[in-house]
């Protein structure tokens, strides 16, 4: 018997496979059997779990690859399981002995006064996680099938990318949201994906569809709907293959207008099979990598930096300064246990309460720059005197190079918009140029959360009040000969370009996987007709 | 047989966290001498085989790390140690 769930599309296409579902762990009971048994359960647990992140281990490389190996080195320690296996002789079932030992150990690391060891508790509930979905005989989601349908409440950013999706499937998630980081992976990969869909997620079993264009899943779907669906696909993938082949024409509405189309980034893995004439740059370079140890390390940045450069051969490289803070905590250097992160210390805020680090990365952009076009990027910017200090430190790193002897070159200068307050008052700024982050100005705008489902239909750029906000930067940049760029996920949301031309965008940066769709959103688009209703 | 001791100033940023653990754990596993680490003399003393126990030391920028061995190739695993302490775990 079909069933229609509707949620919220966070990656369109289509996708047909089985469910495999993946269920809260807590709570979960076995039927006890002797303490030999439990033993030899959890044993066999352990092994599984170890033999799975040691096959994760392999595939993954440099600090995912390092992440996973020390899940491995604690998995292979017996000091892990000691503590279990002394409950389990004193007549305890295995999941509860488990379970306490680990949560012991969390807490352990949790209590530390160094950031470093508290952020390494998610490893170890990672582990305890793993062990106990092996203990139960559940699924472990990057052991699904190929094009499988993955169901789940939510779903984090290292399970999908230890999934392999070469061959098709589709995500279907009871809460998440559309600007969740999953969701931007799932759309720059191509995987379609649902969410919000409440907590009739459990209910879906058998097979499944992920309808990713209007938001809808259908579970159990009867042969008339799987056969409208490959019908759908099929007609998707050739929009997607014609794109693919005109995606290195340039971009230009109906009536003749040329859009820029830049790419993001987070390094040189991004963009290793895109042909660089396909794009006109890169709009935004994501310096979130550089956790911990990196972001003291001036060499490592300068050769990512200029890496970037000259794969773009002579075309601008906008990169963004660290952008820590909201929902990417560094351990170490973001404030824990803040109340609101996302109205917390983000962004520049933090560089400049943190100068070493950020004229780290300043003496490795102005270096770099010495390989081509480089454009600093603030993010967060709220006040003009954040951006005049940054100025100043800026000059006092090229002094500082200039006296050293070093090759440099001075980077231009420019802001994010994404806080209302800076959007509306944009002339305030003397920035070389304006990239408005979508993502977060929207979601400041509508006083809507990027990550809760609930909430996530208001989080619309095409809110008329959104949409004057970029209007008035856009027509600030005409006014006064400055670049205007738009990076955020509407870019690359094809519902959305008209809106955003209308409002005066002409440069959009867009994830890689994206662009080719983008550029055809953006030919179909005519300015010089009566405007559209969007 | 003698327990060989030796020790060294850990001055990488992040102190013993889970990657130098795990470095340090694989270098102690590479000898069959047994070792042991502390962040005092006095101990208490862990068993540097095993990176559950040594993250739990949580020992920070700054400490010193001592080592004690007991063993065939005692000498050889309290100078492997040492070194890769004072290579700051190829880190930095």
């Amino acid at each position: 018997m079909e069933r229609r769930l509707s949620g919220l599309s966070a990656s369109a296409g289509f996708a047909y496979g089985p469910a495999v579902a993946f269920r809260a762990l807590a709570g979960l009971r076995r039927e006890k059997g002797s303490a030999d048994d439990e033993r030899k359960a959890l044993s066999h647990a352990v092994a599984l779990a170890l033999r799975d992140v040691s096959a994760l281990a392999a595939r993954l490389e440099g600090d995912a690859a390092e992440i996973v190996g020390f899940q491995v080195a604690l998995l292979e320690d017996d000091a892990l399981t000691e503590g279990a296996y002394a409950e389990i002789a004193q007549g305890v079932a295995a999941e509860r002995a488990w379970t306490d030992t680990m949560d012991s150990e969390i807490a352990g690391y949790e209590a530390s006064d160094d950031a470093y060891f508290r952020a390494r508790s998610a490893d170890l509930v990672d582990i305890r996680d793993r062990v106990l979905r092996r203990l139960f005989d559940l699924p472990e989601p990057t052991n699904a099938p190929p094009g499988a349908i993955i169901v789940a409440e939510d779903l984090p950013p290292s399970s999908f990318l230890g999934i392999d999706w070469s061959r098709g499937g589709g995500i279907a998630l009871g809460g998440g949201s559309p600007t969740s980081h999953v969701a931007m992976l799932a759309r720059g990969r191509g995987v379609p994906m649902v969410v919000g869909l409440g907590p009739q997620w459990q209910a879906i079993t058998g097979a499944a569809v992920v309808d990713g264009v209007t938001g809808v899943v259908l579970a159990e779907p009867s042969a008339e709907t799987i056969e409208r669906v490959r019908l759908q696909r099929d007609e998707l993938n050739r929009a997607r293959d014609d794109a693919e082949a005109r995606k290195r024409e340039p971009a230009i509405t109906r009536d003749g207008a040329p859009i820029a189309v830049m790419i993001n980034v987070a390094g040189l893995a991004d963009v290793r099979d895109f042909p660089v004439e396909a794009c006109d740059g890169i709009g935004l370079t994501r310096t979130e990598f550089l956790a911990e140890e990196a972001l003291r390390d001036e060499e490592r940045q300068y050769q990512l930096y200029a890496d970037l450069l000259r794969w773009a051969e002579g075309k601008p490289v906008t990169i963004r300064t660290l952008d820590a803070g909201g929902d990417k905590p560094i351990a170490g250097y973001t404030i824990d246990g803040e109340s609101n992160p996302f109205l917390g210390l983000r962004g520049i805020r933090l560089s400049l309460r943190h100068k070493d680090v950020f004229r780290i990365q300043l003496r490795a952009l102005a270096r770099a720059a010495s390989a081509g076009p480089l454009k600093i990027m603030l993010p967060m910017v709220t006040t003009p005197d954040e951006l005049e200090q940054s100025r100043r430190l800026l000059n006092e790193t090229l002094a500082e190079l200039a006296e050293e002897g070093l090759p440099h070159a001075t980077p231009q200068l420019g802001i994010m918009v994404e806080v209302p307050a800076a959007a509306m008052a944009i002339a305030a700024f003397d920035a070389a140029f304006f990239s408005i982050g979508s993502n977060d100005l929207t979601q400041y705008a509508t006083a809507a959360a990027r990550d809760a489902s609930d909430v996530a239909a208001y989080a619309d750029v095409l809110h008329p009040g959104v949409l004057a906000m970029i209007a008035h930067v856009a027509a600030h940049g005409v006014a006064s000969g400055r670049e205007v760029s738009l990076c955020g996920d509407a870019g690359g949301d094809p519902r959305a370009i008209e809106a955003l031309l209308r409002a005066g965008v002409r440069c959009v940066s867009v994830s890689p996987g994206l662009l080719a769709m983008t550029k055809e959103a953006i030919r179909s688009v005519d300015l010089a007709a009566s405007r559209a209703i969007p | 047989m003698q327990t060989v001791k030796a020790s060294a100033l850990l001055t990488n940023k992040v102190g013993l966290h889970a990657r130098p653990s795990v470095k340090l754990t694989q270098t102690a596993k590479r000898f069959s001498a047994s070792i042991q680490v502390a962040t005092s003399e006095s101990g208490p003393w862990t068993d540097a085989k095993s990176p559950v126990k040594i993250m739990r030391v949580k020992a920070a920028q700054g400490e010193t790390l001592h080592f004690q061995a007991m063993g065939e190739d005692a000498q050889a695993a309290v100078a492997a140690l040492v070194d890769i302490v004072a290579r700051k775990f190829d880190e930095e």
